[in-house]
């Protein structure tokens, strides 16, 4: 439903693009073998997980075996589900917070915007570009003197900042598409601010605030160098319960790869569905 | 509130010369949203870079209490001397430097593929994008056990023999779990980039008589140009800072061998507690990351103005 780009959709086939007979077969083939080819390593830790870790040892590897479900089950005798609570609470306090903050601010910088908005837009992504080992001290120092090591919250203020450049960039992107007829007919009419925002802005912005929320939904859920250096047991998110796999071989494939399919599952489905939007939240909302 | 709504950028623009009270307020009151996001930003971002700088100019080894002696450069004079942090800054350049050319690459490629129709394109797209939604730490870990086990992992269960891949050829292990994760964000930027091209151009490049590969060289290449250094950029950007990779694959051995920056400076902050040392070496980093943050800077502004004026 989502794969075809709209772009794409509205632009007649023309004949440059047309493929047709042998080429155009070995033209699929190609690709459904590229496709494959790079999603093998899903499908091997997607199968891995739902073996016995006999199997999952085994050489040569087993494509064939009766599925149990004994690493999933192990996985969550060890306490799984504190860490994905810690991951879903981050990413979602600060998802929410993210976009309290990014919605105004792209409203200034694109609606009604501010004079040197320009400036302003590229202060934001400029913070993106620090690289965060650069902060890690400074914030660890300060997290440490106020006791909020291990403490979700801090999680939740740091991806917050970090997600914040994208959001405002996203959202101005999409902001900017609201055709601004539509805002002086709403002010002719007399229309107060808070009504033309709740009648006219949001349910044209509604899909780009989803796609906005999505993206950065994706990077605080992966997001391991803060959570590995500022968290333990308390407010340990889903990446650093699989640190105590680094090391374990051997035996712990199965239970390893179960773990690995769940922590990277609500990521990949958010992907699949937004996968229209996502090359926009990628590059900051520069390509459409 | 209400009476503001109409005034555009103009209207601002004339008010900003002549500054009477009202004015001001409607300066203000545009400002307001702004400014919550504004200050979050500074707060959060630029104060720990100032209090890293203010650190880098200590002698503070949290080992060692109480010694917290100001010596100004010197701490960057260690940075830039250290055999260790050399290597970390060689292996960093190494890194990023393979990891975005060959996906970058590998994207292109990709993209041209997903460019045509064919049965099944959504499907094949999805199964490519992928890997890039793995959760990185995830994917290393299965890379590293169950791909490049010698033992049972899957490339020795396919083509046999008992390499042990993480050992043998550690960078390029990093490497490898690197690309296969970003090559489908390349693609995704490059394939953007394919399908905004109008086809009345490449119409006309074959009226002409040009061939598939005269079109694809003279004509979309250079207009992919802007989309592919975006895509070199931005993924400079993340893959600078590579963390999980390092820290799950080979903790940066044998030796230094894949030490990059970010996790030398992870050890020399949380292994040595050598907190100035840390604190210059993440001011370098810094450093670095400006000069290619620079000309990202300058690619995305370009092609906003390309949308702009779309």
């Amino acid at each position: 439903m989502t794969m075809t780009p709209t772009r794409r959709a509205s632009r007649p086939t023309g004949p440059a693009r047309r493929t047709s007979g042998v080429r155009g077969a070995a033209w699929a083939v190609l690709a459904w073998l590229a496709g494959l080819l790079f999603f093998l390593p899903v499908l091997w830790m997607v199968l891995t997980g739902f073996k016995r870790e006999v199997d999952a040892a085994s050489n040569p590897p087993a494509w064939f075996f009766t599925p149990v479900l004994d690493g999933y089950r192990q996985v969550f005798d060890r306490d799984l589900t504190p860490y994905l609570l810690n991951s879903l609470m981050a990413s979602l306090l600060s998802t929410l917070l993210v976009l309290l903050l990014a919605t105004p601010a792209a409203y200034a910088l694109s609606i009604r915007p501010v004079a040197k908005w320009r400036d302003v837009l590229f202060f934001f992504i400029s913070t993106k570009m620090l690289p965060a080992v650069a902060a890690l001290l400074p914030i660890y120092l300060l997290v440490k003197q106020l006791g909020m090591l291990d403490n979700i919250w801090t999680m939740v203020l740091l991806y917050t900042s970090m997600n914040l450049p994208l959001a405002v960039w996203m959202m101005r992107s999409f902001l900017l598409e609201v055709p601004s007829a539509l805002i002086e007919a709403a002010a002719m009419d007399g229309a107060s601010l808070t009504v033309t925002i709740r009648r006219i802005l949001l349910p044209i912005v509604a899909p780009g605030l989803a796609a906005t929320a999505l993206i950065c939904f994706i990077f605080s859920w992966n997001e391991f160098f803060f959570a590995v250096n500022l968290t333990a047991t308390r407010a340990g998110t889903s990446p650093i319960f699989l640190v105590g796999f680094i090391t374990s071989e051997g035996l712990f494939l199965a239970r390893l790869c179960a773990a690995a399919t769940i922590v990277s599952l609500p990521v990949v489905l958010a992907g699949w569905i937004a996968q229209k939007q996502l090359v926009r939240g990628l590059s900051m909302g520069a390509v459409k | 509130m209400t009476q503001t709504v109409t005034a555009g950028p103009g209207a601002a623009r004339r008010h900003n010369v002549r500054p009477v009270p009202a004015a001001a307020r409607q300066r203000w009151t545009r400002r307001a949203p702004l400014l919550p996001a504004l200050i979050f930003a500074i707060v959060v971002t630029q104060i720990p870079f100032l209090v890293t700088l203010y650190l880098s100019t200590l002698d503070w080894n949290a080992l060692r209490p109480g010694r917290r002696a100001f010596v100004g450069p010197a701490n960057y004079g260690q940075v830039l001397t250290d055999g260790r942090l050399r290597a970390a800054l060689l292996n960093t350049v190494v890194l990023t430097a393979a990891s975005v050319v060959i996906s970058v690459l590998l994207g292109l490629g990709l993209a041209i593929l997903l460019d045509r129709r064919f049965p099944g394109r959504g499907v094949v797209r999805t199964l490519l994008i992928t890997p890039f939604l793995v959760m990185p730490m995830a994917a290393a870990l299965l890379w590293k056990h169950a791909i490049y086990n010698p033992s049972y992992g899957l490339i020795n269960g396919v083509v046999g023999g008992s390499t042990d891949w993480v050992s043998r050829y550690p960078m390029l292990s990093v490497v490898t779990t690197l690309v296969w994760q970003w090559t489908p964000f390349m693609m995704l930027i490059i394939l953007a980039g394919l399908q905004s091209q109008s086809l009345e151009t490449l119409e006309a490049a074959r009226v002409d008589g040009a061939g598939p590969w005269q079109t694809f060289t003279r004509i979309t290449l250079p207009y992919l140009r802007p989309y592919l250094e975006l895509s070199a950029l931005l993924g400079s950007i993340y893959l600078v800072q590579t963390f999980d990779a390092v820290f799950t694959i080979t903790q940066g051995g044998p030796g230094t061998a894949t030490t990059n920056l970010p996790y030398e400076i992870y050890l020399t902050t949380f292994r040595k507690f050598e907190y100035g040392e840390a604190a210059a070496a993440g001011v370098v980093v810094v450093l670095g990351t400006i000069v290619v943050a620079t000309f990202a800077l300058r690619v995305i502004s370009s092609l906003f103005r390309m949308e702009g004026a779309r």
